[in-house]
């Protein structure tokens, strides 16, 4: 990693973790949904680092495109929009729960960083090529095809159970 | 002394033809940016002005032509006058959100520019400078993906006044925009799959050995130029800003120089578009009948003409752009939805079918790289294009405002008409002739 990776790496990480923190602390649901597009975004600047443009890309399209879009119309129609109309939708217990968890992974992570536990390599070597989307088509339509397949059926799945809940509501 | 020979160290000076060192490739990229960022703001002002020039015309007046000659200092007056405005925001709207829309609106126009190439490469001292200000190996999808957070200006502006007609306006706007946006990223998969890259610079060299995609995928061109026009607001598109219904729509709370980003923002959007249609369908910097330009060595007169072939380009298609607006009316808006959803989409998914199809039957025949193969596109296009033309006339494209007529009445109005050509085509003689009693005459 050179120089200039490595500050662009700490510039994105800090972004991504305090657009995170922003994202669960504030209480009104639309600025914390716009905190989550933020987040999404730094994510992605750290995809490219990682010599993957190709996922960084897909990631700004599918979260804070496509998601987030939905997402706050959503919240803008139910008109759950302004903070200080009701109280904080979280109970205290919630809060709490999360806070274990959050902690519980932030210690497995810097666990598996001190020990001596080495971790496996996940994304298999490739050359680089121009043609970023190539290797990655290569992989979903051979080897993990199967796992595609239930993914699009998972998917098709909730459009269908969508559609018809929706019907439902306006016969009833 | 030994500064300067370690900055002169950072500069090698190279290859004309070859690749560029860091150093230069940093300034180079400076230089892009800021030629750029000034350019796009000139082009945008222009635009305003061009586009009451050419309204005007359409409608017979003469336009703006008091401030300097022709009236180019338009667009001067007119930022004068919206930054000399008072800035109102209403007491109940959202701080911060309220002030950063606007320029959210404006923003990712600007940022999809990064990744469009606008001419052949520049052979400098240093080495070959590319004509694009990132030549991202995912160019396309950058694009895609920039455009897709457009919105968000929009709705939030819409959002953040906290009034009905704005909020209205967002939710439009956010409907408009996730429906057509479909639409528009089904209409470029077949760019795709002919490039068979996401690179911009590949769809352009496609194009350059293939012919313009304007030619292989005219259905997907047409598609795309539809979902464009919703993309930027434009009519018959301008539903989130409607006048007559939601007095202003988003902007309605906003004045001064921040209302004025929203129009600015749609002159953006629309070059923005443009440059991509351009990019996509019509050969990028191609200069069409040679392919004197497609290769190197590379010089400057080759940069200059390639880079005037795409401002020219970008010209008409802007053109086109101010012309259907002063040509069409506004849609309804449930017929806004029925054509994104149950026409386009449809027809884009069916045409990434056939066009698969139909290129993987050439390639088995073995005609992958021939002019064959580009005659057989367009050919199939031409088909294609007769089907739709049956098929989808416009009383199936949107629903009309009131029930079609029923044949027994257009026999009615036919027989009238016949009448009427009878006499001399003069409707008050046929009625003279139509209200005498019978057996008078």
């Amino acid at each position: 990693m050179s120089d200039l990776s490595r500050y662009f790496f700490y510039l994105f990480s800090l972004l991504t973790i305090g657009s995170a923190l922003a994202f669960v602390t504030r209480k009104g649901p639309v600025p914390a949904a716009l905190w989550l597009v933020n987040t999404m975004f730094a994510l992605s600047g750290l995809y490219v680092l990682l010599d993957a443009p190709f996922v960084g890309a897909v990631q700004v399209l599918v979260y804070a495109g496509a998601i987030m879009v939905v997402f706050v119309f959503v919240v803008m129609l139910l008109n759950l929009g302004r903070a200080g109309d009701r109280p904080d939708l979280r109970g205290i217990g919630g809060q709490l729960t999360a806070g274990v968890v959050g902690a519980a992974l932030l210690a497995l992570l810097l666990a598996a960083r001190r020990g001596d536990a080495v971790l496996p390599a996940l994304v298999p070597s490739s050359t680089s090529t121009s043609n970023v989307v190539e290797p990655v088509a290569q992989l979903l339509f051979t080897d993990y095809l199967l796992a595609f397949e239930l993914t699009s059926i998972v998917l098709l799945t909730a459009l269908v159970g969508a559609v018809v809940l929706a019907k439902r509501r306006t016969a009833a | 002394m030994l500064l300067m020979q370690d900055v002169a160290s950072l500069f090698p000076t190279g290859d004309p033809q070859g690749p560029l060192a860091d150093g230069p490739f940093v300034v180079a990229a400076i230089i892009k940016i800021l030629v750029f960022f000034v350019a796009y703001l000139v082009t945008v002002a222009l635009m305003t002005l061009a586009e009451r020039k050419i309204s005007a015309w359409i409608q017979d007046r003469r336009g703006p032509n008091r401030t300097g000659p022709f009236g180019l200092l338009q667009p001067v007056a007119d930022g004068i006058k919206n930054f000399i405005k008072e800035s109102t925001k209403p007491g109940e709207a959202e701080g911060l959100l309220f002030r950063i829309a606007p320029a959210l609106a404006f923003m990712p126009a600007m940022v999809t520019w990064a990744v469009i190439p606008f001419a052949a490469p520049l052979p400098t001292p240093w080495g070959l400078v590319d004509m694009s200000i990132a030549n991202l190996p995912v160019g396309f999808l950058f694009m895609l993906a920039i455009s897709s957070i457009g919105v968000y200006g929009l709705v939030l502006a819409g959002w953040a006044s906290n009034n009905k007609y704005a909020l209205l306006g967002g939710l439009r706007s956010s409907a408009q925009m996730v429906s057509y946006e479909i639409a528009m990223g089904m209409s470029t998969i077949p760019v795709l799959l002919l490039a068979g890259n996401v690179s911009l610079s590949a769809i352009i060299q496609q194009q350059q050995a293939q012919g313009w995609n304007v030619l292989l995928l005219t259905i997907s061109w047409i598609l795309f130029v539809i979902a464009g026009f919703a993309e930027t607001n434009r009519l018959p598109f301008d539903l989130p800003e409607a006048e007559s219904e939601l007095v202003a729509g988003y902007h309605t709370e906003y004045s001064g120089m921040a209302y004025a980003m929203f129009p600015l923002a749609e002159y953006a959007n629309m070059i923005t578009v443009s440059a991509l249609a351009t990019t996509l369908f019509l050969g990028g910097w191609d200069v069409p009948f040679t392919s004197w330009d497609n290769t190197g060595p590379w010089t400057v007169l080759k940069t200059l003409v390639t880079f005037a072939a795409f401002a020219a380009k970008l010209g008409v298609a802007l053109f086109s752009f101010v012309w259907i607006r002063w040509t069409l009316p506004r849609f309804r808006y449930d017929q806004l939805m029925a054509l994104g959803w149950k026409v386009m989409l449809p027809l884009a998914l069916a045409y990434i079918v056939i066009i698969a199809a139909f290129t993987l039957a050439l390639e088995a025949a073995g005609l992958r790289n021939s002019i064959a193969f580009s005659a057989a596109l367009f050919a199939l296009n031409v088909v294609l294009l007769f089907i739709c033309s049956r098929v989808l006339d416009r009383g199936r494209l949107i629903s009309p405002a009131s029930p079609r007529a029923r044949l027994a009445e257009v026999e009615r109005l036919r027989e009238r008409s016949a009448v009427a050509r009878r006499y001399g085509g003069n409707p008050s003689r046929q009625r003279e002739v139509d209200t005498t009693p019978a057996g008078v005459a």
